[in-house]
């Protein structure tokens, strides 16, 4: 396995590109090593992204956020501001593994192993955001829900690495949220997860993205549920659409961890719960 | 298989060491550093036996890489105790029997001193969220959150 240390984004996408054999790169590692280690995937090259120039930077952007490549959801959780405007993407990202995991485990890591599962993708597909990847025809951008192809796979050429993640600016009256649904309290996949992402105006919902994961084989970004609220004070009849929306969104496997049919419901519940507190959030009263 | 050459601090002290570019810390820092404080128990990030710090930062060392410390400064079970005194917190682990085989210890031990450096004062709701990837076999955790709690107390009075 060769190992190397770029500098830049531009070199590492031109490693990439010729490199031969199986090619991964490294920033928190809490998918690359475990794979290693299983020998489910064994890195012909290995490209560590760490010594780029930002890559640990969370900074303000066009009023919204740059999240580097090698940013930590530890670092996130701590980071305050970050925290009070993205709350349901900063909660989706602290929701992943333990503290330890949290030392190093990254947004661009959780998007690019293209779990169905991953925890932080519904939220940031909620939020809107969007990753610069660095390719070997300049630098491009590319919405979130873009990247996922299905399970362990992504659109991203050979040659292709995620550089960043841009939060939009969140403007007002605005709030998100993401739960998930596990067996137990801490440390596990989810089964199915939802983050809404809405703004008001007076009380009615005026924007809204919903998104689920682990209900299909990649990260749904659910058109119809975000219509069934837009519009609506979120009462009790909008609350029975979304649900209904999000269900009907739902193409799920049945597993030991979940039956297509409780993935299903499960979708719509938490689909409602998740709007509440992002209602709340938005400085609506509930 | 070329070796890479590292660069780093471990416990205060400057260390180099050769390495192959698939070890991790872990293996490093067993193998090659003689310092088997850190237990690998899953080796894929689980159970938290292999807890270190990275630049104060708290990590499991067998998801690293042994080539990805150059430059950093790493902290083990080993830099804890003073000399032959030992760190508040081993003193209570010994003082309410909070182990048994001991192989999770050092890692939860680690663990928990970066919870109190970062948190001196944590509810007990707080010490189990954070030791929730520090997996022990033996003892049903009680006794562990337990002395944690009585040592955080104790270091607050003290400070």
């Amino acid at each position: 396995m060769d190992y190397h240390t770029p500098g830049s984004f531009e070199d590492a996408a031109a490693i990439a590109a010729k490199a031969e054999g199986v090619t991964r790169f490294l920033a928190g590692g809490t998918d690359v090593l475990v794979q290693l280690r299983a020998d489910m995937v064994t890195p012909d090259v290995l490209i560590d992204i760490k010594q780029i120039a930002g890559v640990k930077d969370i900074a303000r952007e066009e009023g919204g956020w740059r999240i580097g490549a090698a940013v930590s959801g530890a670092e996130m959780t701590e980071h305050n501001e970050l925290d009070q405007e993205w709350p349901g993407v900063v909660e989706a990202m602290d929701l992943i593994g333990s503290t330890q995991i949290q030392g190093r485990a990254t947004l661009v890591g959780n998007l690019c192993n293209g779990s169905p599962a991953a925890d932080s993708v519904p939220a940031l597909v909620a939020a809107g955001a969007s990753v610069s990847v660095v390719g070997k025809s300049g630098t491009r951008k590319m919405p979130v829900e873009d990247i996922p192809a299905g399970p362990g796979k992504t659109n991203l050429e050979k040659g292709d690495v995620v550089s960043a993640v841009h939060l939009p600016a969140r403007g007002d009256n605005a709030g998100d949220a993401y739960l998930r649904f596990i067996p137990r309290t801490e440390m596990d996949i989810a089964v199915v997860g939802c983050a809404v992402n809405l703004r008001l105006d007076g009380g009615k919902v005026i924007e809204a993205r919903v998104s689920l994961g682990a209900v299909a084989p990649t990260v749904l970004l659910v058109e119809d549920a975000a219509q069934a609220i837009v519009g609506t004070s979120l009462d009790e009849a909008a609350l029975e659409a979304l649900a209904a929306a999000a269900s009907s969104a739902c193409n799920p496997i049945d597993d030991k961890r979940g039956t297509i049919a409780f993935r299903t419901h499960v979708a719509g519940v938490l689909a409602k719960r998740a709007a509440k507190i992002a209602y709340e959030r938005a400085g609506g009263a509930k | 298989m070329s070796m890479i050459h590292v660069t780093t601090t471990v416990n205060g002290d400057e260390v180099e060491f050769l390495c192959d570019p698939r070890e991790t810390l872990l293996d490093v820092l067993r193998d090659r550093l003689s310092l088997t404080g850190a237990k690998e128990g899953c080796g894929t990030g689980d159970c938290g036996a292999c807890s270190v710090t990275v630049d104060d930062r708290l990590v499991c060392s067998c998801l690293m890489l042994g080539a990805e410390a150059e430059g950093k400064s790493i902290g083990t079970i080993e830099g804890m105790a003073d000399g032959e005194a030992l760190h508040p917190l081993q003193e209570k682990f010994i003082e309410y029997a909070a182990l048994q085989c001991g192989v999770c210890t050092p890692g939860v031990l680690v663990a928990t001193e970066a919870l109190l450096k970062k948190n001196p004062d944590p509810t007990e709701t707080e010490v189990r969220y954070w030791l929730a990837g520090n997996l022990c076999r033996c003892t049903g955790y009680d006794k562990i959150i337990r002395a944690v709690l009585d040592t955080a107390a104790d270091l607050r009075k003290a400070s």
